[in-house]
């Protein structure tokens, strides 16, 4: 029987969610830092994790029995590093001078050794995936129990690592690794189920053995019950989330240009009113 | 030396409970004893080498200690990226093994040898690059690899290899073995080519009145920038040999130290030519078609003589 889902206080996860858009496209503005519709498709994604799922001390990153989390899309480290900085991995003005010669805070996440609470220095897309099915099999062998999360993107399942990971993970039944797969619909330059063919994609994660849950990867009610749902399948889980590229401005939403276009300081002005951040 | 691997791995492990040996299914039954006795430290991760280099990153990453093995094409070039990414730039201590390295697959054809490794590996920062020699060599090296928290490519053999240093005199990463005494000319083998090296020692002594040293060198990466300025200083040539090709190889690595030491000393770098061999034949026939033989080493080691007596 499937538990009861955990009542979460969405108001307050839908707050923090608008606080960091907000953040994330002004950080771009100011840093000509591209990739916003990447960010904002997968920002409640990462919200729902770092608030109500991953098992973490921002005081002890490295805790061996920490749950794991990597953001295997790395192109979204813009969105990543407004995260770590609202749930005290490092004081938010260690972002000051993002983008500038000599800074951490760039396009992609640096290495775990360089900035704590990154798990895995991603960038290059199809890396993640096995790198935290790695992780989650330490777990095992090393009788530590801990759980890996990953978000990829719909565009990177398009590398074959992520179905070698796959193959693996279910031939292992590794239970503790859970990815979520921002199905926003689009890669950089087209439809990502045009570019290869990647529809039917539920069904494809549920062919390789996987227990796949599809969901409005903007509902944090759904996120909530997909988890409470599945927690004691033997099976790796995938999360398929429906997203909208460039989710919560309306002049973002579903545009492909904003996987690289930089916001003026008046598209700023009306994505915060859209928001409802106060100037 | 691939059954010395398996044997000493099989011991490691029963030691040291953060040993995990990924295999890319490959080493049918070699890896029985190891299944026996520590199960949850094999796995076969399948023909999936890409996926298999990650795994093991992110296992090191975890606090275990992974050693990848596979062919060694398939343990580098295939999975290159994830060895650059996650292994190198993560600085992941991933202990990654190529079993067959060089011309031991000679009858397989060049989708099997491994020729350019050195080159690639070089140029990766944070991976060191060993070439045991033998199987004494390769115990030590792996052992002093495996936990040392540094990530590590070993290039091994195949199997057969006749033992050129007795294990209680085996030396660690870093360090050469003497194993013909000479001063003509020195001779620095890399990793299995080693008896090549020593019957061309011998073959000079005997045949042409030749002293050469043989020098067996199991770190290509860090090179010893020291030892190679110091036997310059005691030869009056000086002679590399690999089966590696000699484009990027220890050869090239050691020319460039020399000369930018300003250090004048006549050196002939042999290993394998800029192309890929169609044919195929024994390991034996692959060394003599790439003159990397004893008899072109020979050939080699009095041409640069009498270059340096000019």
């Amino acid at each position: 029987m499937p538990e009861a889902p955990i009542q979460h206080d969405l108001a307050s996860l839908n707050s923090i969610a608008q606080t960091l858009r907000h953040r994330i496209i002004k950080t771009s503005h100011e840093s000509g830092t591209p990739h916003l519709g990447s960010c904002l498709s997968c920002l409640d994604l990462l919200v729902f994790f770092y608030w109500q799922l991953v098992n973490i001390d921002p005081k002890n990153p490295t805790d061996p029995a920490r749950d794991r989390f990597i953001l295997s899309k790395g192109h979204a480290a813009p969105a990543l590093f407004q995260v770590l900085a609202e749930r005290g991995f490092f004081e938010r003005s260690a972002l000051d001078g993002y983008g500038e010669n000599g800074s951490l805070f760039g396009e992609h996440p640096p290495t775990p050794n360089a900035l704590p609470g990154i798990e895995a220095a991603t960038g290059s897309l199809g890396h993640g995936l096995p790198m935290g099915l790695g992780m989650a099999l330490a777990s095992r062998i090393s009788g530590t129990p801990y759980s890996v999360y990953a978000v990829l993107s719909d565009g990177e399942c398009n590398e074959g690592s992520n179905w070698e990971a796959a193959l693996l993970a279910a031939a292992q039944k590794v239970s503790n690794l859970t990815i979520a797969i921002d199905y926003n619909k689009w890669q950089a330059t087209g439809r990502s189920n045009e570019v290869l063919g990647l529809a039917p994609l539920a069904d494809k994660w549920r062919a390789f053995g996987w227990c796949v849950t599809e969901i409005d990867g903007h509902s944090f009610q759904e996120m909530a019950d997909a988890v409470a749902k599945n927690s004691d399948d033997p099976r790796p889980k995938a999360i398929i989330a429906n997203t909208v590229k460039g989710r919560g401005v309306s002049f973002m939403e579903d545009d492909n240009n904003w996987h690289y276009r930089i916001p003026t300081a008046e598209e700023v002005d009306l994505a915060a009113k859209e928001l409802g951040i106060e100037p | 030396m691939r059954n010395a691997f398996a044997a000493e791995v099989t011991a490691m492990a029963a030691e040291d409970s953060k040993l995990v040996l990924l295999s890319g299914d490959i080493g049918n039954r070699l890896f029985d004893k190891l299944k026996g006795s520590c199960p949850d430290q094999f796995m076969n991760c399948g023909i999936a080498e890409a996926n298999m280099m990650s795994v093991a990153a992110g296992m090191a990453l975890s606090g275990l200690h992974p050693i990848v093995y596979t062919i060694t094409p398939f343990t580098t070039t295939r999975c290159l990226e994830q060895i650059r990414v996650g292994v190198a730039y993560h600085n992941a201590p991933v202990v990654i093994v190529g079993t067959g390295s060089g011309l031991s697959y000679a009858s397989l054809g060049p989708t099997h040898h491994s020729l350019e490794d050195f080159a690639i590996f070089r140029a990766i920062p944070n991976i060191r690059v060993l070439t045991p020699y033998d199987a004494p060599s390769l115990r030590t090296v792996l052992r002093e690899a495996v936990g040392s928290g540094v990530p590590t490519y070993i290039r091994i053999g195949k199997k057969g290899e006749k033992d050129l240093v007795p294990q209680e005199n085996a030396v660690g990463i870093g360090k050469t073995a003497v194993v013909r005494d000479g001063s003509d000319i020195c001779i620095l083998s890399v990793g299995t080519i080693g008896p090549e090296a020593i019957a061309a020692a011998d073959a000079l002594r005997e045949d042409h009145g030749i002293s050469a040293e043989v020098v067996l060198v199991n770190t290509v990466k860090p090179l010893d920038h020291a030892l190679i300025s110091s036997l310059s200083e005691r030869f009056r040539a000086l002679l590399t040999v690999e089966e590696h090709s000699t484009n990027g190889g220890f050869g090239e690595y050691v020319s460039a130290h020399l000369a930018q030491k300003d250090i004048h000393v006549p050196i002939v770098c042999l290993g394998t030519r800029d192309e890929f061999m169609h044919t195929v034949g024994s390991q034996n026939y692959a060394r003599e078609y790439f003159h990397i033989d004893a008899g072109s080493i020979v050939t080699a080691a009095k041409d640069c003589l009498s270059r340096a007596a000019d």
